[in-house]
């Protein structure tokens, strides 16, 4: 479903991605490894469109399609979610409001009409359920006062709602104590197919206890530099990153 | 010429017939203001509290006053029919500025509440109308000195002691002329102590192509405990001038809440001038201002706390896109010997287009130790981090926008104390930002043209 071929890309004239190859099947789950700075989060930024960066070579394909020519929203009504490692407060906007104009756009993208009120209210609640949302969170503003948990756990249910085709959480863990971390890993389970896909960017190896990755990749320098299975992410975690960071520099 | 002269001319010329077509308290203020304009000059961009906005030349052109006060043939009842959903309101009309008000629908008012056209109350009620007309709002205002020169009617509100106003008020200005024209439009709202009322205004202009000036005083003098709301609702027309300056008198314990909304209009001025003199007063002062085109802006702010133990908060936010101008100067005067005051004052604004300017000029002047206060103003841009979340959503750029736009004006809207028009004006800010345009269909008031 995407084939990412030697993807280049700056942030105000400095180069974060140097050559990145990956590729990623439906039903996979990859985890993306690596030290600070090493450009995970810019990836996810990048695939998803963030206006901030600019991409300086190579190609991202998403079913067939060329990822990077689309604009974000398109992005997302393609089948692309990224769980933001800072969810962003915006006040004054509720969440009803921010989904029905979500998943409505993504519907007129697609040639339906948009849902009605009733049908929308219904298909929170049954989303909400999946990460044991509060009632009180989603009839509130988007994120606002929200606890770094239940930010974590609304970038989940927005996942659940938007049913995309391939995932991104970026850092979901960070910031999170363990019980918010089972509920988080426990939506992202529950919402795995054989045709939709995982991209789990995160430092530890303690998220992987929750969701299994088919493969574990270490970016280093704004490249992939090494690629395994689960044993590697155990690995990385006994070892820390130093002695990859010594093969590389 | 100067932009006075032509005015104060015309009333040398025809104050009989002025004087003739009004109402005696009225007509004794005139040789005041005549006198108070003798040396005056109407302000010019650039004078201090005028950044953005030239007084001078929004009243330079030569517009015609409707001196022999001709009615309209028109049947505003036929013509209007407003009403907020849910919300019962006693309307009163003017076109231009001849005051209208449909039989019909007249509350019976009980317990000596008077709401009638001034110029009526001034000959029915001379002592009481006298007792307040034109104690507020000073003749050293060159725009009030114009108003007082030439006003012949407008609109009385009288509440005595402790009654309550239950239906809110609803005044609808409506303009609608062949040749230019200033309205010259005077309102006088007298709540004694413990009285309570509401009052909404809306400001339509229908002719497009023909430009007018709205010439308004509004006096409101509030007694001990008395509780007001002023909803001032602006959804006008690029050919509307308007300039409009509210003075309040707040007594010891009264509450005032003015909430002042342009949504659509040509060249706008709006002062408020809020003079507290008792002691546990407390005062709400809100506007917004949605603006596209050339749409022009302009509030200015008084608020003196001549007294200790008083509380005001004050807020006033814009969006501008395109071409627009705004400009927001507040001033906040705490007393000396005025201690435990509360006043904060914010001014916040987006510009979302490169091509718009907003001019702000927050002050505080304070001459007591013991208060607290604050001020501040912001300009901006839209979130970029919020707009780029909403995207990755699938929400497409110009909606999410428009949600972000909204957003920023919700807390202004919330300030509203009636629940039916705190609605109406999300929805009305919604379809603002969404580009339909807020007509008479679509304002606040829900006036219904040329239909049944």
């Amino acid at each position: 479903m995407l084939v990412i071929k030697d993807l280049h890309a700056s942030i105000e004239g400095k180069e974060i991605l140097k050559g990145v190859n990956l590729t990623v099947r439906p039903g996979e789950v990859h985890a993306i490894m690596g030290p600070n700075g090493s450009g995970k989060s810019t990836l996810s930024s990048v695939l998803t469109g963030n206006p901030a960066y600019t991409v300086t070579g190579g190609s991202v394909e998403f079913y067939g399609k060329d990822l990077l020519a689309l604009p974000p929203e398109n992005r997302s009504h393609e089948g692309l979610f990224l769980s933001f490692q800072y969810p962003v407060e915006i006040p004054g906007v509720s969440m009803v409001n921010f989904m029905r104009a979500a998943l409505n756009a993504k519907r007129k993208y697609f040639g339906q009409e948009p849902l009605s009120a009733s049908e929308f209210l219904k298909l929170m609640r049954e989303k909400r359920a999946i990460v044991e949302l509060d009632n009180k969170l989603a009839s509130r503003s988007v994120n606002e006062g929200f606890s770094g948990g239940e930010k974590k756990r609304n970038e989940i249910f927005q996942m659940a709602m938007l049913e995309p085709r391939l995932s991104i959480l970026d850092e979901t863990d960070s910031g999170l104590d363990i019980d918010a971390l089972r509920f988080v890993a426990g939506g992202v389970n529950k919402l795995k197919t054989d045709n939709n896909a995982t991209i789990v960017i995160t430092h530890y190896q303690r998220l992987l206890d929750y969701i299994k990755p088919d493969f574990v990749h270490v970016l280093y320098k704004g490249r992939i530099v090494k690629t395994g299975g689960p044993e590697l992410a155990l690995e990385l975690e006994e070892k820390g990153y130093d002695w990859i960071k010594r093969e590389w520099d | 010429m100067s932009a006075i002269k032509q005015y104060t001319d015309i009333f040398t010329t025809y104050s009989d017939a002025i004087n003739a077509h009004s109402a005696p308290v009225l007509n004794a203020v005139r040789p005041d203001a005549l006198n108070a304009l003798e040396n005056a000059r109407m302000p010019r961009k650039g004078d201090e509290d005028y950044e953005a906005t030239d007084l001078h030349e929004m009243f330079a052109p030569d517009y015609g006053v409707n001196i022999n006060r001709v009615n309209l043939t028109a049947d505003p009842a036929e013509a209007f029919r407003c009403d907020v959903p849910n919300m019962s309101t006693s309307p009163y009309y003017f076109f231009n500025d001849v005051y209208h008000h449909d039989g019909d629908t007249l509350t019976p008012h009980r317990d000596g509440v008077i709401v009638s056209s001034l110029r009526k109350a001034a000959e029915d009620y001379p002592d009481l109308v006298a007792r307040h007309y034109a104690r507020i709002a000073p003749l050293s205002n060159p725009q009030v000195a114009l108003n007082t020169l030439l006003a012949q009617d407008g609109i009385f509100v009288y509440v005595p002691q402790r009654v309550a106003l239950e239906r809110t008020l609803q005044l609808v200005n409506i303009m609608n002329v062949a040749q230019p024209v200033m309205a010259v439009r005077r309102v006088l709202v007298v709540l004694e102590e413990g009285a309570q009322a509401r009052m909404l205004v809306c400001d339509h202009t229908q002719s497009r192509t023909v430009q007018c000036l709205s010439n308004q005083v509004i006096e409101v003098s509030l007694g001990e405990g008395a509780t007001f709301d002023f909803y001032d609702l602006e959804a006008t027309a690029d050919t509307s001038r308007r300039a409009s300056s509210l003075w309040a008198h707040q007594a010891a314990g009264s509450n005032l809440l003015v909430d002042g909304i342009t949504l659509a209009n040509g060249i706008t001025r709006n002062d408020y001038h809020i003079s507290i003199d008792g002691e546990h007063a407390e005062t709400s002062l809100l506007g917004m201002a949605i603006m596209g085109g050339n749409q022009h802006v302009d509030n200015h702010t008084f608020i003196g706390h001549n007294v200790g133990h008083c509380h005001s908060n004050e807020l006033f936010k814009y969006v501008l896109d395109d071409h627009a101008i705004g400009a927001f100067s507040g001033k906040i005067l705490v007393a000396g010997n005025a201690p435990k005051v509360e006043a904060y004052q914010s001014n916040r604004n987006v510009c979302a287009s490169t091509t718009a300017k907003m001019f702000t000029k927050p002050q505080l002047e304070i001459y007591t130790d013991d208060v607290k206060c604050s001020h501040g103003a912001t300009v901006g841009q839209l979130d970029q981090d919020a707009l780029f979340y909403m995207r990755t959503r699938g929400i497409p750029e110009h909606e999410a926008r428009t949600l972000l736009m909204q957003a920023f004006m919700s807390d202004v809207i919330d300030g509203v104390r009636i629940e039916a028009l705190k609605d109406r004006l999300h929805h009305l800010v919604e379809k603002r930002f969404a580009g339909a345009l807020a007509d008479c269909g679509e304002c606040a008031g829900k006036c219904l043209r040329n239909k049944k």
